[in-house]
């Protein structure tokens, strides 16, 4: 395979890099005790979270960076961010007419229409731009079925309750340095309860936008599945073409109940840097889910084709009794981008099973790390867990990194892991030119065969879009 | 259609071929006999364009414009096929889905509208049948599982479906049982016609019982050391390839 | 210079001054590693390397109160059966066999050959005091251990058997050095006992040099050795076209840890790793490996195996590094457990980092317990499942050992195994 397509590959452009003019309500610059009260007080927030907020800033103050993942990035100055922009609009709207044209078109552009007679899928939307939701679609419809999808401020105002309860119950306010800094800042996200029994019947999906310069972004997001429920739930997200790196710190959590299913599939095409790795997202975001009632069952499906930095660990913690997670993963890394990705499985209960499927692919000079554990605890009798972690490199100025940790504490579990690192063939790029197919396309279709697993569990609409994204990721990545 | 003039090729330090002279016309069909190691694949895949091989003299003309200027997908494009000896395993890609992107680059290079679902799914069909092939063999990945008879019966269900101007067989009567090879020779034979050429790499007789050749041509060493009709692949079975080797050191 | 840091160490305790200070080349060398390891110090429970091996924990509780030697070691009770070998033993610290006079082969105390400038090309530059502190403690402290050198061309016929036997509660350091000429090969095993019950510390750091051409095959066989708590390293660094094969059995002891280390400096390097952990008691083994390959073409291949029985706990760790011009290599890693109680551990980390494209690199493990299908299966054939279970479990664990190469040893092992899996307490 030729040099000149390895270095055509790197230029391929970012392709959602505008920007939109709104007006933007912002914070000052920086992070202290002032700046949380200035949040909260914003977002008209009861004592309670307030309280919340200052106790997660206190212990972050204490807590360290993580040195371990295996990525390099100059020190964060977390003094040198802006914890709070909001697009200035009339309050928050009540309907979509309410909402800033701009805003509309911002999304429009994303192609996630907000209009929902315009939507010919059953997808409901909760739009976050900065640091707050925008829109959220298609409230009245799931509200009759007594599901709940809304932005969390909203959430915080009309059912307290509800997320005093859950919010920090996956993932406590100290479990890490972006968490603890999440739980301080986190400005908006979204929020949903499916009540008992009920399925749901479209996907619920949030759509997350970076826009206004030197910003932050800190959503966090809960999931409430109650007894019986079922719900998928898609996020997207992209960001401007900005030099300098902007911060994304986000918690999304998942409460599963007895029975309960939960699907989570994200697409993440955050801005990943130039292709002298100028720029970009630095994406450290905590996402755990807990199955905590027997039978219970969490899916993550990721596809991560953006940023400058990935640091991510979507988990599961199988608390009930024959409850089960799931893993699937197909992370890109192009020029310099670096990915630290892979995923927790702690095996609480009996009969707990886990699956993790993780797909990598490193191109340019980029570093592309699966980090993943499996813990069986002691009283997990019977536990199950399949892993299997592949890489395949494009060229030969990136890497690929497997750290797989298995720690099992119970004598009657089953762990199987399996790993495998290659190159794309070149006998298999001949045989599909042979048949007329051109080098770019082969690598296409190559490597999309290599992340069918993955790509098959997104709802349909999604994999159609995620599968086009790899293809322009790795657009003349022939290595 | 296809005129190769003192063709020399070599891999790495090896010299493969050293001056093959080969005049392929449309409707004939070519063998190529040879005992292993004489060049026959070598030959085959330097038509086809692998990268690996190193053309260090001689032309090769494909319908008047020269072959060995091209990249392997432009010649594919072009109308050559190669049946390959060892198909390739491509997890994840079905061969519906590698034949639908194959058959449409081809088709927009022939200046012809790509194939809707529908139209491709009863082209499809058709072929199918020609070789005996069931739906849900090209519903899997690409030759992943697929025994040594389903491979090769793939690789002419391929041919139909590309429909190209030369086919080259690689060694298809390789590890097939007589069942098999029967259904893979109608099936190329189906496809012949007058505009059509084939090349038959083959190191036994057996698969020209059924593909019958206008001319044979016993390689070795690099070169065509003998040419001649049908029944000069006869006589090779008969006599085996040391008669060809005593003949060439007499 | 204040010795203050690491004298208030007890691991220190009975091994100060070491050899290092005797040998007046090597004073920078003493200088440099002191101060390093004064500035580190001994790994911490959260150190990555040794999160699951609390080794300076267990050491600074270690008591060697009884200081008494037996003085009653019976050299033959450490012996492999059959096995026609060149031994040279060391009862604590001192050398109880007289030096072999093998033609072709220069086996010394590694003091004598680094005093005379022997090995200074190699020594302490293999194993990097500076890799792991416990390597810089031993830097500092080993007071015994052998130069072993295989001139060029010379295959050796007799496999060479350095026996450590501590005898009373002792904490000792050995250092070795084993240099492999060109097209030369040889054999090395290094086996490791303790008298009685008593606790005791051994250190000991291997280094081996493997010139072009040349094959090296390196043995740890742990047993005996009941109240011991072990530090092993070995460091190999292998030229073109160069193979070893290295084994460790870990058959028992209080807290083993293996380090294991091979560079493939060189084109068409081939290394071979075996490894079996056959755990009872609280016994805590830990096998760390590292292979590196840094240059095109080289192929390795690990395996290693456990079965952990009562509150035993296994640890494996397992790199393989593809530098990014060490193309078309090919690197293989496979680690299965077996946990036959419902206290017993593993922690297992199987971990591939590669930087060069042209590779085929894979690693499986898995951990689970004895086959209940097959067991029964057997059992329905008439044997009694004690015996099904040791003859399960020696399917599982023989694959390691029918990969040594001595018929001595492999019998020695196959017995020493299949003894141990046929009792029923285990």
């Amino acid at each position: 395979m030729s040099k000149d397509i390895i270095e055509e590959f790197t230029s391929r452009e970012y392709e959602h890099g505008w920007t939109t003019n709104i007006e933007v309500d912002a914070a000052p610059k920086g992070l202290n005790e002032e700046i949380i009260r200035f949040i909260s007080a914003k977002k008209n927030e009861p004592e309670w979270l307030l309280e919340w907020r200052l106790k997660a800033y206190r212990q972050w103050t204490k807590m360290k960076e993580p040195t371990w993942p295996n990525v390099k990035y100059p020190p964060i100055d977390y003094q040198d961010i802006i914890y709070y922009a909001a697009p200035k609009q009339k309050a928050r709207p009540e309907s979509l007419e309410d909402v800033d044209p701009e805003l509309l078109k911002t999304f429009e552009k994303l192609g996630i229409s907000l209009v929902e007679q315009k939507r010919l899928t059953g997808v409901a939307v909760d739009a976050v731009i900065d640091s707050v939701s925008v829109a959220t679609t298609f409230k009245e419809t799931l509200a009759e079925l007594g599901i709940i999808f809304c932005s969390f401020s909203e959430a915080v105002q009309k059912h307290p309750d509800l997320v005093r309860k859950y919010m920090g119950s996956v993932v406590p306010i100290n479990d890490n340095y972006f968490a603890a800094l999440n739980s301080a800042v986190f400005t908006d996200g979204s929020f949903c309860y499916i009540p008992k029994g009920v399925r749901c019947p479209m996907e619920l999906s949030t759509y997350f936008r970076i826009n206004a310069a030197n910003t932050g972004q800190f959503e966090r997001t809960l999931i409430v599945a109650d007894e019986g429920s079922y719900v998928s739930y898609l996020e997207g997200c992209t960001a401007p073409m900005r030099d300098e790196h902007q911060l994304h710190a986000a918690v999304v959590e998942i409460y599963a109940m007895k029975n309960a299913h939960v699907k989570y599939s994200t697409v993440q095409n955050w801005y990943p840097g130039d292709k002298e790795g100028k720029g970009g997202i630095y994406n450290f975001v905590t996402k755990r889910g807990l199955c905590a009632g027997e039978y219970s069952k969490i899916s993550w499906t990721q596809v991560e084709t953006g940023s400058a930095i990935t640091w991510k660990y979507p988990s599961c913690i199988l608390k009930g009794d024959y409850s089960s997670g799931e893993f699937y993963s197909v992370a890109v890394t192009n020029n310099y981008q670096q990915a630290d990705t892979g995923t927790k499985m702690i095996h609480i209960g009996k009969g707990t099973r886990s699956r993790i499927v993780s797909k990598g692919i490193s191109a340019g000079h980029s570093q592309n790390s699966y980090r993943g554990q499996v813990h069986v605890l002691k009283r997990a009798e019977g536990a199950r867990n399949f892993s299997q972690c592949d890489s395949l490199l494009m060229g030969d100025k990136c890497g690929a990194h497997t750290f797989p940790y298995i720690d099992v504490e119970n004598n009657t579990a089953h762990i199987e892991h399996e790993a495998t690192t290659s190159k794309i063939g070149e006998d298999q790029i001949f045989y599909c030119q042979q048949r007329g197919i051109d080098e770019e396309s082969a690598v296409a279709l190559i490597v999309n065969g290599y992340a069918r697993e993955v790509l098959k569990q997104l709802p349909m609409e999604f994999a159609v879009e995620a599968q086009k994204l790899l293809a322009l990721t790795l657009e003349g990545s022939v290595g | 259609m296809l005129s190769i003039k003192n063709l020399h090729a070599k891999i790495g330090d090896n010299q493969i071929l050293n001056g093959i002279d080969l005049e392929v016309k449309a409707g004939e069909i070519h063998a190529i006999m040879g005992p292993n190691g004489s060049g026959k694949s070598t030959l085959a895949s330097v038509l086809a364009g692998r990268e690996e091989f190193e053309v260090t003299e001689g032309t090769v003309e494909f319908l008047g414009k020269d072959l060995l200027e091209m990249s392997p997908d432009e010649r594919a494009r072009e109308g050559i096929f190669m049946a390959f000896q060892y198909p390739v395993e491509i997890p994840g890609v079905s061969t519906i889905n590698f034949m639908k992107t194959a058959v449409n680059q081809v088709r927009t290079h022939r200046g012809l509208p790509p194939l809707d679902a529908v139209s491709f799914l009863g082209l499809m069909k058709e072929k199918m049948k020609l070789v005996d092939i069931d739906q849900s063999l090209l519903n899997r990945s690409l030759n992943e599982g697929f025994s040594g008879g389903e491979k090769k019966r793939n690789e002419i269900f391929q041919l139909a479906m590309l429909d190209p101007r030369l086919a080259i067989l690689d060694e298809t009567d390789s590890g097939l049982d007589i069942d098999a090879l029967r259904i893979v020779a109608d099936g190329v034979n189906k496809l012949m016609t007058k505009d059509k050429s084939i090349i038959v790499v083959t190191h036994y007789q057996r698969l020209l019982e059924y593909i019958v050749p206008d001319f044979v041509h016993v390689l070795y060493k690099g070169k065509i050391v003998k040419s001649g009709g049908k029944e000069l692949a006869v006589e090779l079975e008969a006599k085996g390839y040391d008669w060809v080797k005593d003949s060439v050191v007499a | 210079m204040t010795t203050n840091a690491i004298d208030t160490n007890p691991t220190l305790l009975g091994v100060t001054p070491g050899a290092i200070d005797t040998i007046p080349s090597l004073a920078t060398l003493r200088d440099e590693t002191f101060r390093h390891l004064q500035e580190v110090g001994f790994p911490g429970p959260k150190h990555e390397e040794y999160k699951y091996t609390p080794l300076t924990r267990a050491l600074e509780k270690l008591s060697l109160d009884d200081q008494g030697e037996t003085g009653a070691v019976n050299l033959g009770d450490y012996a492999i059966a059959d096995l026609d070998a060149t031994v040279v033993a060391f009862v604590n610290e001192r050398c109880v066999t007289p030096f072999p006079e093998t033609e072709g082969l220069i086996v010394k105390p590694l003091q004598e050959a680094l005093a005379n400038g022997a090995g200074e090309n190699h020594f302490a530059k293999i194993a990097d005091a500076k890799a792991d502190p416990f390597v810089a403690w031993n830097t500092l402290a080993w007071t015994y251990g052998l130069y072993i050198e295989v001139p060029a061309g010379t295959t050796l016929a007799k496999p060479l058997v350095i026996l450590h036997v501590s005898d009373g509660a002792v904490s000792k350091a050995a250092r070795n050095l084993v240099v492999v000429g060109k097209n030369a090969q040889c054999t090395v095993i290094q086996k490791f006992a303790s008298t009685g019950k008593s606790t005791s510390y051994v250190n000991v750091v291997t280094e081996a040099f493997v010139d072009e051409n040349a094959r090296l095959d390196l043995y740890a066989i742990q047993a005996d050795m009941p109240g011991q708590i072990q530090f092993n390293q070995t460091r190999v660094l292998q030229k073109d076209n160069s193979r070893v094969n290295s084994y460790a059995f870990t058959l028992g002891g209080k807290l083993v840890r293996n380090n294991l280390a091979l560079a493939l400096d060189g084109q068409g390097c081939e290394s071979h790793m075996y490894g079996l952990y056959l755990l009872n008691g609280d016994t805590h083994a830990d096998n760390h490996t590292v292979v590196d390959h840094m240059k095109p073409n080289s192929f390795s291949n690990e395996l290693y195996k456990g079965i952990m029985d009562d509150t035993s706990r296994g640890v494996f760790n397992g790199k393989i590094y593809v530098r990014p011009n060490a193309q078309k290599t090919n690197a293989f890693q496979s680690n299965r457990n077996i946990l036959l109680s419902t206290d017993a551990k593993v922690n297992t980390k199987p971990q591939l980092e590669i930087w060069a494209d042209d590779v085929k690199c894979s690693h499986g493990c898995t951990t689970g317990q004895i086959d209940e299908e097959a067991l029964f299966y057997l059992m329905a054939r008439g044997i009694p499942r004690s015996t099904a279970r040791a003859m399960l479990l020696y399917a599982f664990a023989g694959e390691t050992i029918d990969a040594v190469g001595l018929p001595a040893v492999q019998q020695y092992l196959a017995q020493r195994v299949s003894q141990r899996l046929q009792r029923n307490d285990f």
